[in-house]
């Protein structure tokens, strides 16, 4: 489900390159913090607050649903502090002798340290790959905006097909594939696709073609600078929030990715975190402690990417609507 | 004559030099994405074409070889009950669980908008929390509040009377979907909340001059001008449901009324791995592809025409 959801919201804006030239915002401004929305609030909502009953069910209902959203995580939190017996003899929702710091530092030992090496392996999937996209989008988003060339709205276009493709259904001929050269069951099996980021392209085209200035780049090459010095030296850098937004959304698609390594790897060394925990689970019936280290492992998987969610979430807002619907 | 067959050579020269120029910063995506797009769909076509002929006695062992199998592997594939089943699973499926999930995320969207700004970012974080969640660990943790014995939502019904059976045949879908929605709706409330922004003030204020109440407002300038982000929300949603498969696999072990072909996903997966039979495998990949790509492109066109006939009037 991960991965087309995660093109969703990039996509949503729709910005067709008219709506975004002419207004690229170079730096990454909160909407709440633009001028403009500040003084919006100030007129529209603080003028005509609206009365104590409209408020008090607002907040109910908002309320119940951080109930709805919150419930399964406070659970994975008091059940990491358990025991495998305490797990399935006591209540769920409260804790009971809790050991946290026991029971996750056995998590993190259990099988000389292999839950570390997920952890690791996670890492470097999501942080190499999601590098290596930004910066071949980057490259490739850039030459889409700021050069004429024959076939260029064709290759866009092909380019664009690739974000609605189900990656599920690339994962499997992907195998069959990359099995009959030989990388089937290595780094690379889960790296090199990992790189390829039709979205990412797409979203710095839009960027370049809003923000980097076709006169700038035409007083570089009077000055005698090299097409890669200047992409390097301006292009990088005006392009800079749109490749953070690429960047977060292509680390999370990575470490959230289960199918593409369910099918390339078959050697747990090389497993990430997400594979490796399912791996555990399926052991647990027969050895019940599994059961314990799988919440535990779980609950350390999550932290991070939870404190990535607070950052993100700004960025949300910002790439995600860039040159979006301000028609 | 010289001067006019000058300036087209000059104008192909700088054409020749910018082409040369993209190349060097296009040709390593387009590599890559040839690899990894391209090729793979080139070549589950060309395997959905093939299959294995045993050359020794009765069929066993001797040799293997591919031999050109026409369309039998797809004829295969949609005479599989399981396998139709399973997609038939997905599309009801994404007939329920979209449009609730988006009403879901909308109403949020709609409600944090209209909200004192004090309880915003508490409420914005809350609800986006679970997308930081990946879908086999949410798995993971609603398969726990699910199984009895473990669980303390079914311990909870219990002590009240209620006998609920979340991994039940008729139940485990809507529990698979309960994941869904519970991982998902947070995300496609900060997209609508990002085009929710986009709306200029002025309307507000226009609305609130004609005596427009608050619910009159959403209705009717806030719903329609995120209806865009609605639309593209609904297409990956349906591109995602389609692709269901980390929850069902990971809720296999615990329910019994999960099987090998749950989902078209699945079904592809285990063709592949258990059965080892790659080439049905691959037309089942292929057909899942195609009906992704069928459904997206006609919903998208289906909406773009209600809504050209909308705006103009």
């Amino acid at each position: 489900m991960n991965e087309a959801n995660d093109l969703a919201g990039a996509v949503a804006s729709e910005p067709a390159d008219e709506a975004a030239s002419g207004q690229g915002r170079p730096e990454a401004v909160p909407p709440d913090d633009r001028p403009g929305a500040g003084r919006r609030a100030a007129r529209g909502r603080e003028g005509t607050e609206p009365p104590l009953r409209h408020r008090i069910i607002t907040v109910s209902l908002l309320t119940v649903a951080a109930i709805y959203f919150l419930t399964p995580v406070y659970w994975l939190v008091v059940s990491s502090t358990k025991s495998s017996s305490d797990l399935f003899g006591t209540f769920g929702f409260w804790f009971h002798d809790p050991h946290p710091f026991d029971y996750l530092h056995r998590v993190l030992t259990y099988d000389d340290g292999i839950y570390v090496r997920w952890f690791a392996n996670s890492l470097m999937y999501a942080g190499v790959g999601a590098l290596a996209a930004t910066l071949l989008s980057a490259a490739a988003g850039y030459a889409l905006a700021k050069f004429r060339f024959p076939g260029r709205e064709g290759i866009f276009n092909v380019i664009l097909a690739g974000v609605l493709i189900p990656g599920t259904a690339l994962a499997l001929p992907l195998y069959l594939l990359f099995s009959e050269i030989g990388l089937a069951n290595t780094y690379w099996a889960v790296l090199i696709p990992s790189i390829v980021s039709p979205f990412g392209v797409y979203l710095c085209r839009i960027y370049a073609a809003a923000a980097v200035p076709d006169s700038l780049l035409e007083a570089a090459r009077i000055d005698g600078a090299g097409e890669a010095r200047i992409f390097s030296t301006l292009g990088l850098r005006l392009m800079t929030p749109a490749l953070v937004t690429v960047f977060l959304f292509q680390f999370v698609h990575i470490w959230n990715n289960f199918f593409l390594p369910l099918v390339m790897l078959s050697d747990s060394d090389l497993y990430p975190i997400q594979l490796g925990l399912t791996s555990w689970q399926g052991y647990a019936d027969r050895q019940p402690e599994l059961y314990q280290y799988t919440v535990g492992g779980a609950f350390l998987s999550v932290l991070p990417l939870m404190v990535l969610m607070g950052v993100l979430q700004r960025y949300w807002r910002t790439g995600l609507t860039e040159g979006s619907v301000k028609a | 004559m010289r001067r006019v067959s000058k300036a087209p050579r000059r104008f192909t020269r700088t054409e020749a030099r910018s082409a040369r120029a993209a190349s060097g910063f296009l040709l390593p995506f387009l590599a890559l994405f040839l690899l990894c797009f391209i090729a793979p769909i080139a070549y589950a076509l060309y395997e959905s074409l093939l299959k294995v002929e045993r050359t020794g006695p009765l069929g066993l062992g001797g040799e293997t070889k591919q031999v050109w199998a026409g369309l039998s592997n797809y004829a295969h594939a949609l005479e599989d009950d399981r396998f139709t089943a399973g997609f038939g699973r997905v599309l009801l499926f994404g007939a329920v669980q979209i449009p609730l999930m988006i009403a879901f995320a909308t109403a949020l969207a709609l409600l944090l908008d209209a909200a004192s700004a004090r309880w915003v970012g508490f409420f914005r974080t809350a609800f986006f929390l679970p997308y930081g969640v990946p879908g086999v660990i949410a798995s993971i943790l609603w398969g726990f509040l699910y199984v009895p014995g473990i669980s303390p939502l079914v311990e909870m019904a219990d002590s009240m009377g209620w006998e609920v059976d979340f991994l039940g045949r008729g139940a485990v879908l809507w529990s698979i979907a309960n994941i869904v929605t519970w991982q998902f709706t947070g995300y496609n409330m900060l997209v609508l909340i990002a085009q929710l922004k986009a709306v200029p003030g002025e309307l507000y204020e226009a609305a609130r001059i004609d005596g427009a109440n608050a619910w009159q407002v959403a209705r009717h300038i806030k719903l329609p001008l995120i209806r865009p982000a609605l639309v593209l929300t609904t297409v990956f949603s349906l591109i995602g449901t389609l692709q269901l498969f980390a929850e069902p696999k990971v809720l296999k072990p615990l329910s019994n009324s999960i099987d090998s072909g749950y989902t078209p996903n699945l079904a592809a997966y285990n063709e592949a791995f258990t059965s080892n039979n790659q080439h049905i495998a691959a037309a089942e990949a292929v057909l899942l592809a195609l009906v992704a790509c069928v459904l997206s492109f006609g919903f998208l066109r289906l909406v773009g025409r209600r809504g050209k006939d909308g705006d103009s009037g």
